[in-house]
């Protein structure tokens, strides 16, 4: 059978866009080239809308709305970037370095960093609070890869790649609060893991360097993302 | 031919013949039996076996009497003499003075506005029905209502019904009950489910445990109405693990009404289905949150999702899901049996019926109380809770709990309903209502509530995760008079971040107690601030 998706017409940034009716604002504002900042959200996985950066105006509604979980409609208005959400999105950022160590100086992943880069796009360039420093633990207990809990934003890459696309389901989160915290299994170390395909999926959607590959020094971390919107896309052809 | 309720219904009386000329009900709700209520009912069995009175006097274990500032209560029945703070001492005189001379020196005066002033609709059947006992409910007119629906109505009608009551969500939100069920009927799926949210976390706030521990057939049969109109045929009772009398009594309750052909399959003979089964929360505040409870019923870790989807299309597994509050179910069964425009007679203009609240703080009669919609905080506090026991003003009323506010003095004969709380600062909220005197200081009150938020918080979105972390640091800094004007400045603007981004309602509303006392008791803020003299005059 012919799949039929209706057409919805709005209006991003006073820009006229055409939409299917499953797009979400987000997909619909990488089309047209308007960029909308994102930490949780990658293509290819769930939407958790977890991050509030990705928080848009729509003309008439009261609340914001994330643009990675709010579908096209017709006759929407929507506005991505304005002095409120651009001071929203530099807070959230701002209470992000404030939580864990994020010192680029010394990360293997400086220069390939999606905090980094938000921060230095958004013009974060220092940081109001004093740091939590919550007691978080480094895992190095696994052969090839390395978790520091002290660099993770919780942004659930890892728990929702394992599950989503590895269907191995290692990673999930435990305690709540600024306690929250990833973990493999039941807690139990990630070396000993016995779900853990050593894929390193989990790894390369890391947007920090919370999850990196052992043996890199500064820097050296990049992560590879491309497989994802590939294995999705053939599971969608799939069903 | 008699159907299958009028049996039950025969059953009922002839259980009534039984009785005796008199009764003793002695309360066994969570209040109470901390007094032990428990020990008394055994000692007053006891001693009417030791006086020979078996046939006369009935002991009877009840639901909550409302007034647990003076339990553990006993009321003699038809009388109604109220005793308060009874012993096990007091269990021979009590049954001695039985049809006799009531005992002075316990007993509680019922003609005071606690009791005069309340309007029971929700709370009627506790203290009078023995929560352990089906043919109890059914003399006091139980499962009428769900006979009604099912034989005499069809499922738009029971909708209309409650939409004509006005009934809006009694958990804290208020949304209209009537459109609800609508919405969910109007969906369109082979599977659909209804959630009891009983998974009440507001410190302070004991409505719902009041609920299922006195009168627990009546959720089921509001559980039982909902279902038949929106159709559903399962049901899901998220209940804290933190109430193990309420999950107790709930699930005799349960386990009776499927004996009695009043769950399962083909419920009073009508040809419908419908089951339902207990969920234990784990004692997260989160969980209070329709989407993280869903997913905690799922057996995912209790995480809220954004909404849009709403339940109704996408709810439990993905399928249309109707989830209303314990109070919101316990509501139903009376506007059934006598129609929403008796419902809708009572209350305001926008807030129909009554609302349950909790008592408690710095007020005398701490204890459950029902009243009608549009009462003034005035009433409530000082009326019917008797002030402060010293008798001293009152400085601020607080409501709806960590995601609520602190209601100055100065509002105190504002209604209650939902726009006019909302109004002040503070919400409805799902009925706690804390009193608070001049030995209360704001700035830790709402460094209290922040604490709150921030263990409970679930940690999946950074306003909420880190946000609500950073203001109870500057909660305390400032409590502890360590604080800038600046702190101030950066707590304000934590508490714009925090309410206009998170994810979900704890995160929305964990800045409404700071706002508010922010709002009303700013000088006790600035008194405490090391360099407020310069900021002062701006601000």
């Amino acid at each position: 059978m012919a799949r039929r998706s209706r057409i919805k017409t709005l209006k991003i940034d006073g820009r006229d866009v055409g939409a299917h009716e499953d797009q979400t604002i987000l997909q619909l504002a990488r089309e047209n080239n308007i960029t909308i900042p994102t930490l949780c959200h990658i293509e290819g996985l769930s939407v958790p809308g977890a991050c509030r950066l990705c928080l848009v105006e729509v003309k008439g509604w009261r609340k914001l709305v994330p643009a990675c979980a709010t579908y096209a409609d017709e006759g929407m208005e929507v506005f991505t970037d304005s002095e409120r959400l651009r001071s929203y999105r530099r807070m959230i950022l701002e209470l992000l370095f404030s939580e864990g160590n994020h010192v680029c100086a010394v990360c293997v992943s400086n220069g390939h960093c999606e905090l980094q880069s938000l921060a230095q796009h958004l013009g974060m360039d220092h940081v109001r609070y004093p740091n939590l420093q919550p007691v978080r633990l480094v895992d190095m207990t696994h052969s090839r890869f390395t978790l520091d809990r002290n660099r993770c934003i919780l942004c659930l890459r890892c728990v929702r790649v394992c599950d989503e696309i590895e269907g191995a389901h290692t990673w999930d989160v435990k305690g709540r609060g600024v306690d929250a915290r990833v973990i493999s299994d039941l807690d139990t170390p990630w070396g000993e893991s016995p779900t853990c395909t050593t894929c390193g999926k989990c790894v390369n959607v890391c947007p920090v360097g919370a999850l990196v590959e052992k043996g890199r020094a500064v820097g050296e971390m990049v992560k590879r993302q491309e497989f994802l919107p590939y294995l999705s896309s053939m599971r969608e052809v799939k069903r | 031919m008699t159907t299958i309720y009028e049996e039950l219904q025969e059953q009922a009386n002839a259980e009534l013949q039984k009785r005796h000329t008199h009764c003793v009900r002695v309360c066994m709700a969570a209040g109470c039996l901390s007094h032990h209520g428990d020990t008394i009912k055994k000692a007053l069995e006891a001693e009417i076996e030791a006086q020979g009175c078996q046939d006369d006097v009935t002991i009877k274990g009840v639901g909550c009497m409302g007034l647990c500032a003076a339990g553990p209560l006993v009321s003699v029945e038809p009388e109604g003499i109220l005793y308060e703070k009874v012993t096990v001492e007091d269990a021979a005189d009590i049954v001695k003075s039985v049809g006799n001379k009531p005992l002075k020196r316990l007993q509680c005066a019922t003609n005071v506005p606690f009791f005069k002033r309340q309007v029971k609709i929700v709370l009627e059947n506790s203290g009078v029905v023995d929560p352990e006992s089906l043919e109890d409910y059914i003399l006091a007119g139980g499962y009428a209502a769900l006979d009604k629906a099912l034989t005499d109505m069809s499922p738009a009608e029971v909708i209309d019904e409650v939409v004509i009551s006005g009934l809006r969500g009694r958990g804290g939100g208020g949304y209209p009950t009537g459109l609800k069920w609508s919405t969910v009927a109007k969906a369109i799926s082979d599977t659909k489910y209804v959630i009891c949210n009983a998974d009440e976390g507001d410190p302070g706030a004991f409505m719902d445990r009041s609920v299922l521990e006195s009168d627990p057939h009546r959720v089921i049969e509001g559980m039982a109405i909902a279902a038949y109109a929106v159709g559903a045929e399962q049901a899901y009772v998220y209940l804290r693990a933190e109430y193990p009398l309420a999950i107790q009594r709930l699930k005799m309750a349960i386990r009776q009404a499927k004996r009695s052909g009043l769950l399962g399959d083909n419920i009073l003979g009508s040809g419908v289905n419908f089951n339902v089964d207990i969920r234990l929360g784990a004692g997260a505040f989160v969980c209070g949150e329709e989407t993280a409870l869903m997913a905690s019923i799922e057996g995912k870790r209790g995480m809220p999702r954004p909404r849009p989807p709403y339940p109704a299309d996408h709810g439990l597994w993905g399928e249309p899901t109707l989830i209303n509050n314990v109070e919101t179910f316990a509501n139903v069964a009376p506007i059934i049996r006598n129609g929403g425009a008796w419902y809708a007679g009572i209350g305001t203009k926008e807030s129909k019926g009554t609302k349950v609240f909790a008592l408690a703080g710095q007020i005398k009669n701490t204890g459950l109380i029902e009243v009608p919609m549009g009462i003034s905080l005035n009433e409530i506090v000082n009326e019917i809770g008797g002030g402060t026991p010293d008798g001293s003003q009152i400085k601020a009323i607080q409501t709806g709990g960590p995601s609520g506010g602190c209601i100055p003095n100065q509002y105190i004969e504002t209604p209650v309903d939902y726009e006019s709380l909302s109004e002040l600062g503070s919400i409805m909220g799902s009925g706690g209502m804390i009193v608070m005197d001049s030995s209360s200081s704001m700035v830790e009150v709402a460094r209290y509530f922040m604490e709150f938020c921030k263990t409970e918080s679930c940690g999946k979105c950074i306003p909420c995760r880190v946000g609500t972390a950073q203001m109870y640091n500057l909660l305390d800094k400032i409590a502890t008079g360590k604080a800038t004007s600046a702190d101030l400045e950066l707590l304000e603007q934590l508490c714009d971040l925090v309410k206009n981004t998170s994810l979900c309602g704890l995160g929305q509303s964990a800045p409404n107690p700071v706002l508010s006392t922010l709002r009303y008791f700013r000088e006790e803020y600035l008194t405490k601030i090391v360099d407020a003299t310069d900021k002062q005059s701006g601000s």
